[in-house]
């Protein structure tokens, strides 16, 4: 799937003692790296340069199938009484609408630019975990079907994108619609958590050497913040779909207020999530916004580090906004001018960004070419969006606009104006990278300006009709109530925009087919993903060149040759595999050379077999669900036989003199930070748990529940004598330290059995059903842990280097050590109602 | 917009100070992205633009606003006085009801009749899903939650008909989820509580 580079200079004598020509490197390099070729490639592939492509075309395709639905809408909106769909499809229509385009367009469109630009970006081969690139991918593509699926057979989710229950619950929706939206969209997180901790893992550990957090290029902090910000803010959505699942199939009643639950405790799980998403989608545009307009304007981004700054406090703030959409539902007074306060005070760190952009096109001289439209499109519109999001801050005033076309009209001021617009620009910005070729019809500029004005038009004029009390989510309306002009309007105007977003696809498709080969650096940018030739070569950089500023190319123009004459780390592909750097996070200096798998279709199986479980709950086939698990398990430890090296190593040449270990020799290899990272996330999810069980505490009206659980000692002993082996595991050396752990495990699963005894039914009351989640949260990760602990112990013996003497003890005690957290905290919160009153 | 009641008004007049507001805001920013275009290159001061407008532009706007809002919706909220009257609202899929703590045995459905003139504190409740309590003329809307007593300041100017709306989305019967709020002069109202009227 790769194109030779156009410019590989052919003679230039390499520095280093085995010589080699630019050529014969490049091709060296891509026997290594290259994906399978032909079709077989599209699923074996793990490089990071497929992949980024694969998302962004997977995520295109949402988008069109979100903006047919979108038309829909507009269709039967058009006049009033329409006649077009009744209320049970049209349900279904902004349902899917709201939920494709946040879920399955947004967020993986931003996964397909990270994955596409950041090992380029950064000055590196690949991303930290190829292979769960790909994984992230499929479950991407297979969750996805389900729901395309449920559309085309007409039983699509239809409670709206948040779901609310009682309504998305048994009682509202008995149906299985519902049940596609929870399970469905889980799937599909999946990928996003797997692509947050790798872009996460690869930003800190993976990048140019010597280049340090503050030389990285501006998109790689937004990338970064974008990442923790999915690590930290997915988990209560997905803890909140695990309860609702338990409650409409199960009947956990953690939403029945009869039963000790309490409606309100979704909104607040989802807003917990919904907040931050709607940064998590505007970050990474404001990145794209951040590099291009230097470049547009030929000087260098004023600000940075107030600008760094400004996407940090927004990624912090977001997480406590999120009541801001719950102004209605009868919060008290000084809540609501507490978060009232804070959500207006979110303008500040995004003015910063806005004026340091416009300082930056000051400072410069700028030139308007495609993606520099699309970001003007961008100010116009996201600065009325944001507007209009103060005002809706305002908590009077909100209470007035609430759910009606002045919240649909801001959201898509704030979405598309601060997301698509800017993303088509980077699109544009990056078309030359991607397909190695300059732009050659000029349709783009006729597509802006049809989206623009199609925009403006479709949506200015809603803000007045909910003014008028034009509710969101009806599927028609009465005529005389002064709305029929502006629905017309909008209606018209939406189609304009659909053409306009037609001819881009157009301009995309035929520009990548058609056009002539472009030069290396067609926009004259200063960072580190133009040093290659386009389209890029498997590996990205023939050697790892120095980098000491933000804009390398800048600094030194010389750069793209001398990475070609190998004039940097890593340059002789001598070992026949592939391989990178990881850095020192602060100082940029490397630390351990990085081997990566070659190409392998596990990923997609281990996806299909993930899917298999997730259609099995759909389906309610229960047999199938511990299968596929069993499956997964099976997956995962074959996944860790790969890094299976019997020989040590030792310190190897990196190139330059330097000498440095393989990651299977050292105690922090990838798998420690990206299980740090994922575990962030996890806690994330527990501390969502224990956060939803102290609101029905103190919030649902229901309580006390008529029992409290109420454990022996056996109980007590158990856990802690449990907790104290796995404590001892991690001081004892050798393959022993594996078999304590996993003694301190089984004792602690014990104590997590004895416990649930003491609740039998966890249909009885939202109490029981918390104590049987946070149980059954313990022992998923007590099992996961002795799984590993069972594999260190066997791989030690197998006398496999990394089990050996690298990281993997490390990495058990990371997880062995969360679960018997985890189960202490369960046990003694659900315990301790009982026992103390 | 067509405000009847002194919390509708209050919020109409507070739209068009926003609505003022933020058209001078959107015109500043944009005229200052047009000036990049028309001044020579190299005349962005960082500090200008970053501390200036970035941190000390919003923070005063936001700070004057705030205090605008704040005392606004302390007068919004529901004070106890002498003269309030409570009624009930209990929504439904797709039917609203209403009753009288002060004519215990009225209750009417879609129709929710109300003193003219006078502060009316309503408690909503859902029997079934989330719903939301509008009156657009009247007051901002307040969401009727499972297990959860809401209440609701409204009051109109005079009597009237005004059209009130289920506003939190509610399945397939929510666009025609409607009521009508009546609110009687003092004789009328009287002779509702007795059962008078229909
Ligand atoms: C392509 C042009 C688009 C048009 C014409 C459009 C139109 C609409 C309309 C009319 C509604 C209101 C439906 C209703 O309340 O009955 C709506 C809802 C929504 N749209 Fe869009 N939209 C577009 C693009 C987008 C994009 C790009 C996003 C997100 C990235 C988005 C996210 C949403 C969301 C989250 C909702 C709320 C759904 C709900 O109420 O459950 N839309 N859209
Ligand atoms: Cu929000």
């Amino acid at each position: 799937m790769t194109v030779p580079g156009e410019s590989a200079p052919s003679t230039a004598p390499s520095t280093d003692a085995a010589p080699m020509t630019a050529l014969r490197r490049h091709r060296a390099l891509t026997r290594i790296w290259a994906s399978d070729p032909g079709w077989k490639g599209w699923f074996t592939t793990v490089n990071h340069t497929d992949l980024g492509r694969m998302f962004l075309s997977v995520a295109v395709f949402f988008f069109v199938v979100g903006g047919i639905l979108a038309m829909l809408i507009r269709a039967q909106l058009a006049s009033p009484r329409s006649a077009f769909v009744g209320p049970d499809v049209y349900n279904q229509l902004f349902t899917m609408h709201g939920t494709l385009m946040m879920f399955l367009f947004a967020i993986p469109l931003f996964e397909g630019f990270a994955v596409y630009l950041l090992p380029k970006l950064l000055g590196t081969r690949d991303l930290a975990f190829p292979r769960l690139t790909a994984y992230g991918f499929w479950c991407y593509v297979f969750g996805g079907s389900m729901l395309i699926f449920s559309m085309l057979a007409g039983i699509a989710p239809d409670s709206g994108w948040f779901m609310y229950p009682p309504l998305s619950s048994t009682l509202g929706s008995p149906g299985i619609n519902s049940d596609f939206w929870l399970i469905g969209i889980t799937f599909v997180e999946i990928s996003a958590i797997a692509a947050a901790v790798e872009i996460t893992v690869t930003i800190l550990r993976y990048r140019a050497p010597g280049m340090r957090l503050s030389q990285m290029p501006i998109f790689a902090w937004y990338a970064l913040v974008t990442a923790v910000m999915i690590l930290t803010g997915f988990p209560p959505l997905i803890l909140g779909s695990i309860l609702l699942e338990l409650e409409r199939a199960f009947g956990l009643p953690f939403f029945q207020v009869a039963d000790g639950g309490d409606a309100l405790l979704w909104q607040h799980l989802f807003w917990l999530f919904g907040h931050p998403e709607v940064y998590i989608i505007f970050l990474p545009a404001a990145g794209a916004i951040s590099t291009i307009i230097p470049v547009m304007a030929r000087t260098r981004l004023m600000g940075y580090g107030w600008i760094v700054a400004a996407a940090v406090s927004l990624g912090v703030l977001s997480f406590g906004l999120w009541v801001h959409h719950m102004f209605t539902t009868g919060i008290p007074h000084m809540g609501l001018a507490f978060f009232s306060a804070a959500s207006t005070l979110v303008a500040v760190p995004t003015a910063v960004q806005i004026f340091a952009w416009i300082g930056t096109m000051w400072r410069g001289r700028p030139e308007l070419h495609l993606p520099m439209l699309w970001i003007l499109g961008f100010f116009a519109t996201f600065v009325i969006g944001g507007l209009t999001g103060v005002m809706v801050a305002v908590v009077p005033f909100d209470w007035q606009v609430h759910d009606t076309y002045f919240i649909v009209a801001h959201l898509h001021y704030v979405l598309i104006g601060g997301f698509v617009f800017p993303m088509l620009g980077a699109l544009y910005y990056w078309m030359p990278h991607f397909i190695g070729r300059k732009s050659y019809f000029k349709i783009g500029p006729t597509a802006f300006w049809l989206v623009f004005a199609g925009f403006h038009g479709t949506f200015l004029l809603l803000h007045w009709a909910g003014l008028l009390g034009m509710r969101r989510r009806i599927d028609t309306y009465e005529s005389g109530q002064g709305w029929e002009a502006i629905n017309i309007l909008a209606s018209v105007s939406s189609f304009v925009m659909a053409i306009g977003f037609a001819l881009v696809l157009v301009d995309i498709v035929v520009n990548a087919v058609v056009s002539v080969r472009g030069s290396r650096n067609p926009w004259g940018a200063g960072t580190l993903e133009w040093a290659m030739p386009t389209p890029a070569a498997a590996y990205n950089f023939a050697s790892l060149p120095v980098v000491t500023s933000r804009d390398p190319l800048y600094d030194d123009p010389e750069l793209p040759a001398r990475i070609a004459r190998g004039e940097g780390y890593l340059g002789d592909p001598v070992r026949g595999r592939r391989e990178t750097l990881s850095l020192d996070i602060s100082t940029g200096r490397p630390a351990y050379i990085v081997v990566y798998p070659g190409n392998t279709a596990m990923p997609m199986a281990m996806a299909a077999v993930t899917g298999l479980f997730f259609l099995g709950l759909l389906v309610k086939a229960y047999w199938l669900v511990p299968l596929a698990a069993l499956g997964v398990a099976g997956f995962a430890l074959n996944w860790v036989r790969a890094l299976g090296a019997r020989r040590e190593e030792g310190a190897l040449p990196a190139g330059q003199g330097l000498s440095l270990p393989t990651a299977s020799e050292v105690p922090d290899p990838p798998g420690w930070w990206g299980s740090l990272f994922l575990l962030l996330a996890d806690g994330t999810l527990f501390g969502s748990l224990l956060f939803g069980y102290a609101f029905l505490f103190t919030i649902a009206p229901n309580w006390p529940p008529p029992a409290w659980a109420e454990p022996g000692a056996g109980v007590a002993l158990a856990a802690l004598g449990g907790a104290a082996l796995v404590g001892a595991g991690r001081l004892t050396r050798g393959g022993a330290g594996a078999v304590v752990t996993l003694a301190g495990l089984v004792a602690l699963a014990l104590a997590c059995l004895l416990m649930l005894r003491h609740a039998p039914d966890p249909t009885a009351h939202a109490y029981d059903a918390t104590l049987w989640v946070l149980t059954g949260y313990a022992l998923f990760h007590l099992s996961v842990a002795a799984l590993m602990a069972g594999a260190l112990f066997a791989r030690r013996r197998a006398g496999i280097v990394s089990a050996r003497i690298g990281g993997e003890g490390r990495i058990l005690d990371l997880w062995a050590g969360y679960a018997a957290l985890v189960t202490l905290i369960g046990l003694a919160v659900t315990a301790a109602p009982g026992v103390l009153g | 917009m067509h405000p009847a009641g002194p919390a509708a008004a209050a919020i109409s007049r507070l739209w068009w100070v926003l609505l003022v507001g933020a058209t001078l805001i959107f015109g500043f920013v944009m005229a200052l992205i047009a000036l990049a275009w028309r001044r020579p290159a190299g005349t962005g001061d960082e500090r200008r633009f970053v501390i200036g407008l970035g941190l000390a532009f919003p923070l005063t706007v936001l700070a004057a606003l705030l205090a605008y809002a704040l005392v606004l919706g302390e007068r919004l909220l529901p004070r106890p006085g002498p003269d309030v009257v409570t009624v009930r609202a209990e929504a439904s899929q797709w039917i609203w009801r209403f009753g009288y703590p002060d004519a215990e045995g009225r209750a009417t459905e879609n129709v929710l009749h109300i003193p003219a003139a006078t502060p009316v504190d309503v408690e909503i409740t859902t029997t079934d899903v989330v719903h939301s309590f509008w009156v657009p003329r009247l007051a901002g809307k307040l969401d009727a939650v499972p297990g959860h007593v809401n209440v609701l300041r409204i009051e109109t100017d005079g009597p009237g008909e005004f059209a009130g709306l289920g506003s939190e989305y509610n399945g397939p019967g929510y666009a025609g989820h409607r009521f009508t709020v009546i609110a009687h002069a003092p004789e009328d109202w009287a002779a509702f509580l007795a059962g008078d009227l229909p």
